[in-house]
């Protein structure tokens, strides 16, 4: 078998070594475009698990990797001037020049041909032909693979510095053009990696938008002159960069295959990117084994074992990207909160995992919540709005009450549950006169009650016509039921397309000030009311013409300014036809993002279904309060004697 | 599958009534050898008395809408109350070329046609009646869990492994959540087998999916071959929270009921 290998990065080099053990018949040649000896980047970041599968999948090298490697298990994260590290966390990190002098070596050991400074201007003639060749692939040209491209995060430079760090260190500093940060980590005895980030609003006002290299290779040096304890930053072609993230519809076309970066990217800040082109190499390599060189078969086993954990860590990716892109919003957090807000920005690891990582840290946290020396967690730590204590971070319970008949969804009655009551008082606007839940959503009653909007659009297929609304009858409705309300948290109803919330959105709105009459009826409830005020929010309508998630925190933000003490924080339902986006904890990061950029704070729920969300949650600061939908757990069952009694009978 | 007699649909549908299974299943497409979905469940519904009998899916939009809810309603009335009615957009344009429908606009118009179904909009001109419809519907994009969430009383799953249908459970949940329903949505998902001759099932598999490209190879790579890989495949499905799964067979023959019957014992 011929394989031809374009590209000879750590991906490339590690499927050559890989292919050429499987049997002696297969013949590859690497072609890449390089000198043997330029590299690009400084270190290169593996986790246990990756070293692992690179041990079984070849001894040799594994230990010849291993041997050079750079490990820490700590965090450091500096951060207004102090600085906080979490433990447990195991790292290890190599030189790329090293890693692919290794790399090199053992593919000429094994007989696999190197031709360095060869462009590959059209497709090599080979039965296997790999497209290992990066980010910016050739390879990708000589078929569809449905690439997509589009760039993420903040704008980015990758450094080399002799200050050798012991742990992986996050560092922060304010300046007059905004907030700067750096990732570093060692990855050898002498050198470490050191890569600078700003969004690119700051780093167009620090003017770096016009430097050359060197000068914003001193710009850095200096900015960071405390974490480089005066030691040299090192430039290898260190240009400020977009990131691209790059994603395929497939991986394989005719005989040609892509892997590594060609294939998918990841961001930098959780350094996976090397680590996922080797493991790409890894099943690739035991596919062809397995399926005895059927390349068909081969690479559909190929991308069905990958495509789900490559999506994963892709998520956690962007979910980290946009983090840092917005990390100036969090530095009004303790810093306790803001490490662990940082510790948890890809949804890896949360509360529950980090306490068994490190217990001091998580310690740390609680007592902090908790005000004790010895705190429970975070969702057991007591809260207090407007003069209202809450015992915990959960014990609050929904319930609705329409402030008028006709502002009703059915007929049915709601029930007032029992517990730490927030009332929501609501006007179901164009959302009115419908049949049960029970049955369905937005079904109309067909003998209904007429309904009301800012629009003359009915909500959903067959519903009525909305007629206007009497504004000064449905503000004096909304006070008349606060001043009756009995509740510990009262909240008005601005969410869901409901009538105060099609008063907010553009897509059932015309008016030019959308706020105008809710925030009407926000005063005049807040005066008919002294306790806690939440109003619940759709921060964004999910919809292209509608409000965005930066339209939502501006409202929040004047909701706050006009007596709001907490946003339930919402999503969509403006419209009956929006574009969703539902998972588990679907409304987290919304909130995050309300909170921490309105700096109001925030309720929310969102299908949260364990005590572990509810802590990384609220322990991050991404809300205050939550709603959790525990499922029913069914762990005992009835034991069959030979009496056939049921447990119940037993026990009494 | 193509070529198969209305004799051996039916008798698969009698020996399914007879054995363990709770449901029988049609899918629905048209520029296909295969029979319309609520013909072949009327068929059915004369061949059997016990179990249910499901659309997974019905493509909705290729029909109009008081048409779809009268065959719905037909089927259900004929079979004493039996219908899961699955419906989705659907995917294949020649389909829609086909019958001459727009494929644009097709995920309002099923929403639509859910609105209908449930709503009982027409003042219950459209007879019979309606009542106790078990309805589902599939597709993965927001829109698709929203109407679920909103108009449906389960989510179909369009198949592939346990985690990809643990996937998409947590956000049916979350949907039917969101849109404040009572209790949880039924969580259907499926899967296709073949015991004797897989690669016959793996051709039928990549003709029946060559419109989706590179992505029918990954469906006939998932085909259960083995006992073994059914068992596997119930038990994950059962794992993630599914209430009921639709095992597609992919070749024809009874005796491939007999050893599913094996498998799952």
């Amino acid at each position: 078998v011929n394989v031809a290998i374009v590209g000879g990065g750590p991906a490339g080099l590690y499927l050559a070594i890989l292919l050429s053990k499987l049997d002696r018949g297969v013949d590859v040649r690497v072609l890449e475009r390089n000198p043997p000896d330029a590299t690009f980047g400084f270190g290169v970041v593996f986790s246990e698990e990756t070293l692992g599968a690179l041990r079984d999948a070849d001894p040799e090298t594994h230990l010849e990797i291993t041997d050079t490697f750079a490990r820490w298990d700590r965090i450091d994260i500096r951060f207004q001037g102090r600085e906080l590290s979490s433990r447990g966390h195991t790292f290890s990190a190599i030189a790329r020049k090293r890693l692919l002098e290794i790399l090199q070596a053992r593919c000429r050991e094994l007989g696999v041909a190197l031709e360095f400074g060869v462009e590959v201007a059209e497709l090599p003639w080979a039965d296997l032909v790999v497209g290992a060749d990066g980010a910016n692939s050739l390879v990708r040209r000589f078929a569809d693979f449905g690439t997509k491209v589009r760039s993420e995060g903040s704008k980015y430079v990758w450094f080399g510095t002799d200050h050798v760090f012991d742990a992986f260190t996050f560092a922060f500093r304010e300046t007059e053009h905004g907030l700067f940060n750096a990732h570093a980590y060692p990855y050898d005895e002498r050198m470490s990696t050191f890569i600078v980030e700003c969004p690119e609003r700051v780093w167009q006002r620090a003017g770096l938008d016009e430097m050359d290299e060197q000068e914003s290779l001193t710009f850095c040096e200096q900015l960071f002159a405390n974490e480089l304890r005066g030691r040299e930053l090192f430039s290898n072609r260190s240009l400020w960069l977009d990131f691209p993230k790059i994603t395929n519809r497939t991986w394989h076309s005719g005989n040609l295959v892509i892997l590594g970066d060609a294939a998918h990217t990841a961001h930098f800040s959780i350094g996976s990117g090397t680590k996922l082109a080797m493991e790409d190499s890894i099943s690739l390599a035991a596919a062809l084994a397995r399926r005895r060189w059927d390349l068909d078969a081969a690479f559909v086993d190929y991308e069905l074992e990958r495509e789900p954990y490559v999506e994963r860590t892709q998520d956690a990716a962007s979910d980290s990207a946009a983090y840092f892109g917005r990390i100036a919003s969090y530095s009004h957090l303790e810093p306790i909160q803001f490490a662990f807000n940082l510790i948890t920005r890809a949804g890896r690891i949360t509360h529950s995992t980090l306490s068994v990582r490190d217990p001091h840290f998580t310690r740390a946290l609680d007592s902090w919540l908790g005000g004790r020396p010895v705190s429970p967690p975070p969702a057991f730590s007591p809260y207090e709005l407007r003069g209202v204590r809450f015992e915990n971070r959960f014990e609050l319970v929904e319930g609705e009450a329409a402030v008028s008949e006709d502002g009703r969804t059915s007929c049915e009655e709601a029930a007032v549950p029992d517990g730490k009551l927030l009332l929501r008082l609501t006007h179901a606007g164009r959302r009115g006169a419908t049949q049960p839940r029970s049955r369905g959503v937005d079904l109309p009653l067909q003998d209904g009650w007429p309904v009301v909007a800012p629009t003359k659009r009915p909500y959903g297929p067959f519903g009525a016509v909305p007629g206007a609304p009497d504004e000064d009858a449905v503000l004096e409705a909304f006070v008349a039921a606060a001043g009756k309300a009995q509740a510990a948290v009262l909240e008005i109803d601005m969410a869901h397309g409901y009538l105060l919330g099609s008063y907010l959105s553009p897509l059932t709105n015309d008016e030019a000030d959308r706020l105008r009459f809710p925030l009407r009826v926000l005063e005049a409830v807040r005066a008919a009311w002294e306790g806690p005020l939440a109003v619940r929010l759709s921060v964004t309508d999910w919809h292209p013409r509608g409000n965005q998630i930066d339209d939502g925190i501006a409202i929040a933000r004047a909701l706050a300014e006009h007596g709001c003490d907490l946003v339930h924080v919402e999503a969509g339902q403006t419209i009956h036809d929006d574009r969703p986006q539902y998972r588990r904890g679907f409304l987290t990061a919304l909130s995050d993002r309300v909170r921490n950029e309105a700096r109001v704070p925030t309720l929310v729920g969102g299908y949260l279904t364990t005590l572990d969300e509810a802590n990384t949650i609220v322990g991050a600061g991404r809300a205050d309060l939550v709603l959790l939908d525990l499922p029913e757990t069914e762990i005992e069952h009835p034991v069959a004697t030979s009496e056939s009694r049921s447990l119940g009978e037993v026990r009494a | 599958v193509p070529g198969v007699t209305g004799e051996v649909l039916l008798d698969w549908a009698r020996r399914a009534d007879e054995g363990p299974f709770s449901s029988v299943a049609v899918l629905d497409r048209v520029v296909y050898d295969s029979y319309e979905p609520f013909a072949a469940l009327a068929a059915a519904a004369a061949a059997t008395s016990r179990v249910r009998l499901a659309t997974m899916i019905a493509i909705g939009p290729l029909r109009a809408t008081a048409l779809l809810a009268k065959q719905a309603a037909s089927v259900h009335g004929l079979s004493g109350g039996r219908l899961t009615l699955g419906l989705a957009v659907g995917a294949r344009t020649e389909d829609f070329d086909t019958a001459g429908v727009e494929h644009k606009g097709r995920g309002k118009k099923l929403g639509e046609q859910l609105a209908y179904i449930r709503g009982n909009v027409d003042g219950d001109l459209v007879g019979p009646s309606r009542d106790g419809i078990e309805i589902l519907v599939g597709g993965l994009s927001g829109s698709a869990y929203a109407r679920m969430a909103r108009y449906a009383d389960g989510y179909a799953h369009n198949g592939g492994p346990p985690r990809a249908f643990a996937n998409a459970a947590g956000r049916a949940l979350a949907a039917w959540n969101d849109l404040g329903r009572p209790g949880k949505p039924k969580l259907w998902g499926q899967g296709y087998f073949a015991f004797a001759d897989p690669d016959r099932g793996d051709a039928y598999l990549r003709d029946y999916y060559a419109f989706t490209g590179p992505f029918a190879e990954k469906i006939a790579a998932g085909q259960l071959t083995s006992a073994r890989a059914v068992k596997d495949y119930v038990r994950g499905y059962e794992e993630a929270g599914c209430d009921e799964l639709v095992l597609f067979p992919t070749v024809t023959g009874i005796e491939e009921l007999e050893r599913l019957q094996e498998a799952i014992a």
